[in-house]
């Protein structure tokens, strides 16, 4: 048999479904954001651990010039090395056919005996490629899609020089090149750069390197340390070329995943954090009035001799329900949300499978938050109005003391009507309540600009970085430095307008105790095309000597203008030397360090020589330029910067702007959500003196207007409020988000604010239509019959 | 204390025992001395009827009898329970397993039908009736099954007296129960209150400002400013129905 008691909670859950359920979809909006981030982050990471540990993803990574394969004893011999591979990498050209762009790849070999050891493949169709066939390829997936490839297709490659015909095997994924991006470039781009596996002999002779390596993996033992086994293994091979070992942390696929999942990461720990936080503010602020409003039930009930714990419990049972209610949708849309996320990213990475699971962890946290939040305000609700003696609480609350306000005392008084005196006056009064459900809309309307202003950011980031820095047409670069005077090659090419060249050398920055690797670029001074910008988008002169770093790179390394970095070349016969920083410059994506062409060449005690060029093309001749460089075996690929740019796009569209809309229409919601309870809570506390005044004769528009008009006033006072909240969670967002790969700005356009005022206005019109159609069925007659 | 000792249901000790009871409201820097020194006896069964102005403390006073409330200064005892503790795990208790109350505004919980008020009640009493017995007692067999606004005030208030004695509880403490009813009205649930005091054996104390409503006590207590200014008995019990205003 149903209990009476639990008959009324049903009953009265019933009656104020409408409530219950807005405070349901808050609470699912906290749930669901929290699951959907810590499960695809967890998804991520444990598939990304398993890949790894599957797949046999190398530790220490270094590439030579040249070395015999004998030397391979000596780096296992080196205490802590475990697994060593060596292989034969290069950067070949593509001809691939019906694509008229240059296409660049990197070959990787792969051992003849069939036998895979560190960094194995993930064969998705086909075979690897068989010994002695020199002509077969297993390509990575994602180009082969790209390209549309089948297994047996054929298409060219420019291995050292020499056009070779190559024919598809097999396609496959790699834990090494998870992010395949061409070196330079912060986006894959699966059209122009790929990454292709051949056989070591095959590979080997077309590079000259029978019986040697240019390119050593490996694995540690457990516990090494691996700081020296990086010195050992750079003193062994720097008679070879070798360009300085990293371990998996430099790794560029490894960093580009790990740096973001830990974007992710800390997304998973923010966003869920705010919406949780505001749910279960709004949860403790609307739950705790709905109780209070049921002050004289309790009363009634403890005067017949129910226990406070017993008063207490049904009110806690009736909370369960609705947040129980919040939680069972928020796990399910989380999970499902999540799946989609997921998803995104498993495509994004081409991971060969994806770890999905739902950790109980994760829901038992979400709802023990949601519960205890709504606990807290139904113990602290009901304990006040239990502990209240019952012959206290059945009285109606003491008459209310009101003042005049400020308002009023500034000498306003004149132009307010009555029931706008009315509205100033019962917000003051109750200056607590109001400030908190104020709190409440303004954080609803913040957290709305947390969603959009990703967006508006990469339309920003956009815009400066190929708007205004990057503004070539085309970038070429060359396998190997190449003389000054290819400069000259390039402008004599068709369509050909303008050449700006540069030279890029790998560098460890050193400073203190802090060290990074990056690449030192140097640069035409004065070019028009590649423009460095200050912190006010300013274009940055170039020092004719000294080094420019990206501002966040000099805070990394604890660098000021005027200070010595030691700059350690990694290429060449890798000299160390210093240099002073003699500016910082502005960049959104990637750090690096800049110089006048000139100094860099002086500075690695070289002629005039060059990367590559950045060019300044009539689209119209871009065919014939396409097919002319296709004839350039020194030129190592070229990028478009439209593609580069779709690139960016699709790369946050992707990722980033999912949970952006998803977070957007969180945030609706629970702006909606809070809006709507205010409104109706207002409606159920004042209920009965406004239908006082419909008995004195006030007509339903004045009445709505005493009721409505300080929802309007609250609303109006959170709407500014709330935009400079939001801004500020923005740029919290911002600033825990800045890693050496990606600095977002903070950037709100107008229509932005427009947009989250506009939702809070619309929901708060919404809200107020849904009360207005209450007000007008006031029962009159019941406040003749009752007391208060 | 005079007309009291020479009652024929005195020879039992009083049931409840409230001696130089005081209560002091606090309202912001001003105080409002409800009680000024009560002192009062009550027997086992009696219908007392208390009478005094607005304002005079008798709501007070009931609810300090009922354990709602506690008094500022002075004993009050019930049976073995001291009324003066502000303890409200025994209050409860108390309230609980010995006390019906009535309202003046009846309050019954409107998300519940008459029965399922009553039952709110019978649930956690001891030896209650059943829901139905109580509506039937107070005459309201036929419409166990409507809630609170779906029927009058006297329908309501008569709801609140069977939800008050279902768990036939040994005291009966009424707050103007007829003072929302029109006389008609008023007399039945008069005549109802009376019934379970004489069929019950409850002790009934019954506040109101309407001195008709004396004719039906034991013993009319005449409250004034806070002090019970005198007692009568009367000799001569009316019924209910008898009654007129
Ligand atoms: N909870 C309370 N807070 C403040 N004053 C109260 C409270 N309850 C009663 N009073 C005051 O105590 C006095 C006695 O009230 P009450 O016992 O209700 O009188 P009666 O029931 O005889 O009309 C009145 O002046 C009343 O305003
Ligand atoms: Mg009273």
């Amino acid at each position: 048999m149903v209990r009476a008691l639990d008959r009324k909670l049903w009953r009265d859950l019933w009656q104020m479904k409408s409530q219950a359920l807005a405070i349901a979809l808050v609470v699912m909006c906290g749930v669901g954001t929290y699951i959907m981030f810590l499960t695809t982050l967890g998804a991520l990471r444990a598939t990304q651990d398993s890949y790894y540990r599957d797949y046999r993803f190398a530790e220490v990574f270094v590439t030579l010039k040249r070395a015999q394969e004998t030397l391979r004893q000596r780096v296992q011999e080196i205490t802590g090395v475990d697994q060593v591979e060596t292989r034969v990498v290069a950067q070949v050209r593509l001809d691939m056919p019906d694509f008229p762009e240059p296409v660049t790849a990197l070959m990787v070999s792969v051992s003849d005996s069939g036998r895979q050891g560190l960094n194995a493949l993930h064969l998705r169709e086909g075979r690897l490629p068989a010994t002695g066939r020199a002509n077969e390829v297993v390509v990575s997936a994602p180009f082969a899609q790209a390209h549309t490839l089948q297994l047996g297709d054929r298409f060219y490659a420019i291995l050292n020089g020499r056009r070779q015909a190559l024919t598809l095997v097999g396609t496959a994924l790699s834990p090494e090149f998870i992010q395949q991006m061409r070196p330079g470039s912060a986006f894959p781009d699966y059209k122009r750069y790929g990454v292709m596996w051949m056989g070591r002999r095959a590979l080997g002779q077309a590079y000259d390197m029978h019986g040697a390596f240019n390119d050593l993996t490996l694995n540690l033992r457990p516990g090494a340390d691996s700081q020296y086994v990086i010195d050992r293994i750079d003193d062994l091979l720097k008679p070879y070329g070798g360009q300085g070992a990293y371990i998996r942390k430099d790794q560029r696929s490894h960093r580009f995943l790990s740096q973001e999942l830990e974007q992710l990461g800390i997304l998973a720990s923010l966003f869920p954090a705010m919406f949780m936080g505001i749910a279960a503010f709004l949860l403790n602020v609307v739950i705790g009035r709905l109780v209070a409003m049921q002050r004289e039930q309790i009363a009634t009930l403890k005067a017949f001799g129910y226990s406070n714990l017993a008063v207490l419990w049904h009110y806690l049972k009736m909370v369960s329900v609705i947040v129980g209610l919040g939680i069972v949708s928020g796990t399910a849309l989380g999970v499902w949300l999540g799946k989609v996320l997921s998803g995104i990213y498993m495509e994004f990475y081409r991971f060969p499978y994806l770890k999905f699971s739902l950790q109980p962890d994760t829901v038992v946290e979400a709802a023990l938050a949601s519960l205890l939040a709504a606990g807290a305000g139904t113990v602290f609700a009901v304990w006040r109005a239990a502990t209240l003696r019952p012959a206290q609480a059945m009285r109606p609350e003491p008459p209310a003391r009101y003042h005049e306000t400020w308002v009023e005392k500034l000498g306003l008084k004149r132009w307010l009507s009555q029931p706008t005196r009315m509205i100033i006056r019962h917000i003051q009064r109750r200056a607590l309540k109001s400030m908190l459900t104020l709190l409440g809309i303004a954080m609803a309307c913040g957290i709305i600009l947390t969603g959009l202003f990703q967006r508006d950011t990469v339309s920003y980031m956009v815009n400066i970085q190929f708007g205004m820095a990057q503004r070539e047409d085309l970038s070429v670069t060359f396998t190997d430095p190449t003389a000054y005077r290819a400069r000259f090659d390039l402008l004599g090419l068709p369509g050909v307008q303008h050449v700006e060249v540069f030279r890029a050398v790998p560098v460890r920055l050193r400073h203190g105790h802090h060290s990074y690797r990056t690449g030192i670029r140097g640069v035409e001074p004065g070019g028009d095309i590649q423009r460095l910008l200050d912190a006010d988008l300013r274009p940055v002169a170039l020092p004719s000597d000294g080094i420019l770093l990206t501002d966040f790179l000099a805070k990394m390394l604890d660098l000021r203008v005027g200070d010595r970095v030691v700059v350690e070349v990694l290429e060449g016969n890798r000299p160390v030397r210093e240099a002073t920083v003699a500016g910082l410059v502005r960049e959104y994506v990637g750090v690096s360090g800049y110089m006048d062409l000139a100094a860099l060449n002086r500075f690695m005690h070289e002629g005039p020589t060059l990367s590559g060029a950045y060019l300044s093309i009539d689209s119209a001749q871009l065919q014939s330029l396409y097919a002319q460089i296709k004839g350039m075996p020194r030129v190592a690929g070229v990028a478009e910067r439209i593609q580069e740019i779709r690139n960016f796009n699709r790369v946050m569209q992707e990722t980033m702007l999912f949970f952006t809309y998803v977070a957007t229409v969180f945030a609706v919601i629970i702006a909606f959500g809070v809006i709507y309870n205010s409104a109706r809570i207002a409606l159920t506390e004042r209920g009965h003196e406004l239908a006082s005044l419909r008995v004195l004769g006030f007509t339903r528009a004045e009445i709505a207007y005493i009721l409505l008009g300080e929802l309007g006033i609250l609303t109006l006072f959170a709407i500014p409020l709330g935009l400079w909240l939001g801004e500020w969670m923005c740029y919290y967002i911002a600033h825990t988000m800045q890693n050496d790969l990606f600095r977002v700005p903070v950037v709100l356009v107008p229509q932005t604010y427009a947009f989250a005022a506009a939702v809070v206005l619309v929901s708060a019109i919404l809200s107020g239509l849904a009360v207005r159609r209450r007000l007008d069925q006031l029962d009159l007659i019941a406040v003749l019959k009752t007391a208060e | 204390m005079t007309h009291s000792e020479s009652h024929a249901v005195n020879t039992a000790p009083p049931i409840f025992e409230a001696r130089g009871l005081t209560k002091v409201y606090q309202m912001g820097e001003v105080q409002v001395q409800a009680l000024r020194g009560v002192d009062l006896d009550l027997y086992a069964g009696e219908f007392v009827v208390l009478l005094g102005p607005s304002g005079s403390g008798k709501s007070t006073l009931l609810n300090i009898l009922g354990g709602l409330d506690t008094p500022t200064s002075g004993s009050v005892r019930y049976a073995d329970h001291d009324l003066s503790l502000d303890d409200d795990a025994s209050m409860t208790q108390y309230r609980r397993s010995h006390v019906g109350f009535v309202f003046q505004f009846y309050n019954l919980i409107p998300s519940l039908t008459a029965r399922e008020n009553v039952a709110l009640v019978t649930e956690i009493a001891e030896n209650p009736m059943t829901p139905e017995e109580a509506l039937v007692l107070v005459g309201l067999g036929q419409r166990m099954d409507h809630f609170p606004t779906q029927m009058s005030g006297g329908e309501q208030q008569r709801v609140a007296i069977a939800r008050a004695v279902a768990k036939r509880p040994q005291v009966l403490l009424c707050d103007e129960p007829t003072g929302a009813l029109d006389a008609h009205t008023g007399v039945m649930v008069l005549d109802v209150i009376a019934r379970v005091n004489q069929e019950l054996g409850t002790t009934t104390v019954v506040i109101t400002h309407n001195a008709v409503i004396a004719a039906m006590a034991d013993r009319v207590v005449y409250f004034g400013d806070g002090l019970v200014a005198r007692i009568e008995c009367n000799e001569h019990k009316k019924n209910a129905s008898e009654l007129q205003w």
